[in-house]
């Protein structure tokens, strides 16, 4: 009978609950769309530089990255190189040679990380050979053949860029265009101090999500830096795609293989990129404090409304402690309306949130008017949303936690009326 | 039999100036009595009736209700007391809003745990008895106040109390209406020998009471009985 009573009740300023109920569901709605969009974004971030930079695990000689020498070659390299491929969890792997330098022409020099690369390999494992968008990717060139970055491109002037509302024939922008087969030359320090000259002609030019890496990344053939720099088949870094991502941190091979290695450093795309594992595991603690504050706002809202509920019906309450009903009673009925009132907003709200993060899962959000922010940040132009399961059910958990601390003190005030006083006044 | 004895009650309001509602009275209501408390707007009415209710305490004096001092009993006492001895009618808000005729009454039954069939035989006797049996599903909204104020009495009835307190329950009646509940709570009372106090300044309703008591300043004036 109460919760009938109680039920009721609610609707009696059907206005006013629906409202309420809808302030609910638009707050999960929101909080449940930027959640899934955030995370979508997040998602995306980290497969991207997964993808092109660090790859799921990556083996330096375990000083090279504490100042970058030239001489800390991995021992033995390409022999690990070739153990680490014949793993049934390694899905590619590749070795590179790491030289810090400038690349110059006669606009000036430019400080570059140099890589040498085997591209057959690095293609299986950054796909670098998809983000070329001029010329080749190390073909038609047999001699020193070198990829640079659409953003170096730009300040050595061999980029165009149309302008702005150049169509081509068939109606769509113009994109730039870029001079390729033009000469370079490379100058890094060897081991041992001298230093190396090398001349490249531009084999092709490549454009990543993130203009600071073109900027500063070069690319060039493995046997070519080696040759260069007066060694043999030496590597810096070896870099491994996994058939599953979740395996980059509790492979037993990566174990045994640093285990068994104590001069190499074996690190996984968290030990890489400590910012993304930050992400990754500050996510949910960002879901609950950001639901938390719409909760916190809603709540404010249900109490609000409910005591207005409370004060309308003093005489009511009044009457019907005066004829018998005792203040658990009373209590119960006004906690159970509260949280009729806040939870019937839940599953709505829950529903059609999911509904959107499914939809725009799918469809994806395309920020391309934003792109050249995106660049500078390293995200991408679609952001697809997605929120995993369990997320929609801790949020529910939180709305019926909300509802029942909302619920509490339109009761509590209920209690404090004096039936004489509330009877009084009829 | 006494169902009712108040022994020299007193309430103040304290203020700048205390306010004497009810000034040393004492009454003795016998089972079966139909009896008017009448007096003049602020002579202590329904100061008096409270007090008899259990909604409110004297400030001095004593309350026997059913052989029981109630001036001892606490307030969630008091609360379960009402329910099972006393039926009220108010002026107005005797209904919960969102509930039709039937479960009106219905509640304070829920409320002191009775069976459903027994529920469900007296509401259908009493709402007969008040004239509204075709009325049960009805809301309070779609009543007329008279029709409201019946459904009151039925309600008041329905824990098959000792008595009814009823504060000024025509005060929003036409005279249709307020001849139409008289009526109805005269007969519950010669049939069924239900005990009925109420309060009026209404001179239609005093004369229907056999018992007068009239009050000035918080005093009994005057106290009659006809035959
Ligand atoms: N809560 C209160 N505080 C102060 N004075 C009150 C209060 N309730 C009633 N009174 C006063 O007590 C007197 C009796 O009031 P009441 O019992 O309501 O009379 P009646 O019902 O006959 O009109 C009045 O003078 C009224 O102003
Ligand atoms: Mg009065």
């Amino acid at each position: 009978m109460l919760t009938q009573v109680a039920w009721r009740n609610v609707w009696r300023s059907k206005v006013r609950s629906l409202v309420v109920i809808t302030a609910i569901s638009l707050g999960l709605i929101a909080g449940i769309f930027l959640m899934s969009f955030s995370w979508g974004m997040n998602t995306q971030r980290t497969r991207d530089i997964i993808e092109t930079r660090t790859s799921h695990i990556q083996i330096h000689q375990k000083h090279y990255k504490d100042d970058r020498k030239m001489s800390l070659f991995i021992p033995q390299g390409m022999k690990l190189l070739d153990e680490v491929k014949t793993e049934p969890e390694v899905k590619a792997a590749t070795a590179r040679i790491l030289a810090n330098g400038m690349i110059s022409n006669a606009r000036g020099g430019f400080g570059v990380q140099i890589n040498g690369i085997i591209p057959e390999e690095e293609a299986k494992v950054t796909k670098l050979d998809t983000r070329v968008v001029a010329g080749e990717y190390f073909e038609g060139l047999k001699t020193n053949p070198i990829l640079i970055g659409d953003k170096l491109a730009e300040k050595m002037g061999w980029k165009e860029i149309p302008e702005p509302g150049v169509k081509n024939e068939d109606g769509s922008p113009a994109q730039p265009t870029y001079q390729i087969r033009k000469k370079v030359v490379l100058a890094f320090q060897a081991p041992g101090g001298k230093t190396k000259y090398g001349s490249f002609k531009v084999v092709g030019v490549y454009k990543s999500i993130n203009s600071k890496f073109d900027e500063s990344n070069v690319f060039v053939q493995f046997e070519d830096l080696n040759r260069l720099t007066g060694t043999e088949n030496q590597a810096h870094e070896i870099a491994i795609m996994l058939n599953d991502q979740n395996m980059a941190e509790d492979s037993t091979f990566l174990a045994s293989l640093a285990a068994g290695n104590p001069q190499l450093l074996v690190e996984n795309w968290k030990d890489i990129s400590p910012d993304l594992k930050l992400i990754d595991e500050t996510f949910a603690i960002t879901v609950y404090i950001f639901m938390g504050i719409i909760l916190l706002a809603l709540l404010f809202g249900i109490v609000n409304t409910m005591l207005m509920a409370v004060m309308e019906r003093t005489k009511e309450l009044g009457m019907l402690m005066a004829i018998g009903m005792n203040k658990d009673k009373i209590f119960s009925m006004i906690m159970l309306e509260t949280i009729f009132l806040s939870t019937i907003g839940g599953p709505i709200g829950l529903l059609l949130g999911y509904g959107l993060v499914r939809l725009f899962g799918n469809i994806g959000i395309d920020l391309s008017s934003m792109a050249e922010a995106g660049a500078q940040m390293g995200i991408g132009t679609m952001v697809y949303t997605d929120l995993e399961t369990h997320y929609y059910f801790q949020i529910a958990l939180m709305v019926v936690v909300t509802a029942l601390i909302a619920a509490i003190y339109p009761a509590y005030k209920a209690l404090q009326l004096k039936p004489v006083e509330a009877i009084r006044s009829i | 039999m006494s169902v009712i004895i108040t022994k020299n009650i007193y309430k103040t309001y304290p203020g700048v100036v205390p306010v004497h509602a009810v000034n040393g009275v004492s009454i003795d209501i016998t089972e079966g009595e139909f009896t008017a408390i009448v007096g003049p707007s602020g002579s202590g009415k329904t100061t008096l009736l409270n007090i008899i209710g259990g909604l409110d305490k004297p400030t001095s004096g004593e309350v026997i209700v059913n052989n029981q001092d109630i001036s001892q009993l606490s307030n969630n006492e008091l609360i379960d007391f009402r329910l099972h001895n006393i039926g009220f009618v108010f002026q107005a808000y005797n209904l919960i809003p969102v509930l039709t005729a039937k479960e009106n009454v219905e509640f304070v039954m829920l409320l002191q745990k009775r069976a459903k069939e027994e529920r469900d035989n007296r509401v259908a006797e009493l709402l007969d008895a008040v004239g509204l049996g075709d009325r049960m599903n009805n809301r309070p909204s779609q009543m007329s106040g008279g029709q409201q104020q019946r459904v009151a009495v039925a309600r008041a009835l329905a824990p098959k109390p000792k008595f009814v307190l009823a504060d000024e329950p025509t005060a929003n009646l036409d005279s249709t209406s307020t001849s139409n509940l008289l009526d109805i709570m005269a007969e519950l009372n010669r049939k069924e020998n239900i005990t009925f106090v109420f309060s009026t300044h209404d001179q239609r309703v005093i004369d229907r009471a056999r018992r007068v008591i009239t009050l000035e300043d918080g005093k009994i004036v005057s106290d009659v009985t006809r035959e």
